[in-house]
């Protein structure tokens, strides 16, 4: 085995991923306030209004980013998911767990700030459209994560079983991103996809790229705090959380 | 800037309710996430090391002759 190989595995053990993600915390911080500030002061001060929809489109802002996060770390946590499963690596199984509520989180905020732009531009909070009846979907596979998890006393059971409800469920990330292809849906279409070019504003666009980048930035601070709170949770009996809580307390 | 004045800011072109009720909760979701875990974090290690002083107290207890 090379040098660079067990680099890489050395951080995949939680004892060195809980001072390394301590490191990461402070910058993602930064990363996602810079790119928010930017984001929110473009989109809300620099975009011009829009022709069809007026000023209500700046919800677009939060719920495209919103909505992207959603389904993103969704694949993330089915990806740490997997990995948990078939090398039976401890810190993955922590990463999904980790993951999961923020996830929940944007789906919900996706959800929400969908019905806030829905109620002027469609005249109705809610519709049965498929797009917003495979989010919701989404919302459920989270909180359903979160609960069957949270029911399995053993952690390793607990991540195994998580892990099939995870990858079974990706099926619907699909669904959701194609829905408004696929079906006759009251949702519009996407404003920006990787095969045409978008169809707003350069403003706009630009806007709403720094706001999920925020997003994105955020949910790798929060995932990291949360997965150093789960690490020392689960580590409580080997020596080396010991060694880091009783440091962390003298050195109050 | 889009804006004449702060209350045609706060108008939002008559959409006021819909585009502030939706940056009204994603900015309390996304300060009251962080503020939780925090908060989770400390108490967790505040209760680890109140239990490895007890075990520690305990260890040294036997140790010394009755």
């Amino acid at each position: 085995m090379n040098n660079r190989l067990l680099n890489w595995f050395k951080f995949a053990s939680p004892q060195s991923f809980f001072p390394l993600a301590g490191k990461m915390i402070p910058g993602f911080w930064a990363l996602a306030v810079i790119f928010g500030v930017a984001g929110l002061y473009l989109g809300f001060f620099v975009a011009p209004t829009d022709a069809q929809q007026g000023e209500g489109y700046r919800i677009i802002f939060l719920h495209v980013p919103a909505a992207w996060m959603s389904m993103f770390i969704y694949l993330v946590m089915a990806f740490w998911a997997a990995i948990g499963l078939i090398y039976k690596t401890r810190l993955s199984g922590m990463m999904a767990s980790a993951l999961a509520p923020t996830g929940a989180m944007f789906t919900f905020l996706a959800l929400w700030t969908g019905a806030f732009w829905g109620k002027p531009m469609w005249g109705a909070w809610w519709v049965w459209d498929a797009r917003l009846t495979s989010e919701l979907i989404l919302f459920f596979l989270y909180i359903g994560f979160i609960a069957l998890q949270a029911a399995i006393d053993d952690p390793r059971r607990a991540d195994k079983a998580g892990a099939i409800l995870a990858l079974v469920g990706v099926v619907n990330i699909p669904i959701i991103y194609f829905s408004v292809k696929w079906w006759n849906t009251l949702h519009q279409g996407a404003s920006v996809s990787l095969t045409k070019a978008p169809s707003m504003a350069q403003t706009m666009l630009l806007a709403m790229l720094l706001c999920a980048l925020a997003f994105w930035m955020y949910s790798v601070a929060v995932a990291l705090m949360r997965v150093r709170g789960i690490i020392l949770e689960r580590e409580r009996n080997s020596e080396w959380v010991k060694q880091q809580v009783t440091m962390a307390a003298a050195g109050r | 800037m889009v804006w004449n004045s702060f209350s045609d800011f706060l108008a939002m072109g008559g959409y006021g309710l819909y585009v502030w009720g939706s940056v009204g909760a994603t900015a309390l979701l996304m300060m009251l996430e962080p503020i939780i875990i925090a908060r989770r974090n400390s108490a967790l290690t505040t209760q680890l090391q109140r239990q490895f002083r007890a075990e520690r107290n305990q260890h040294t207890q036997r140790r010394s002759p009755a």
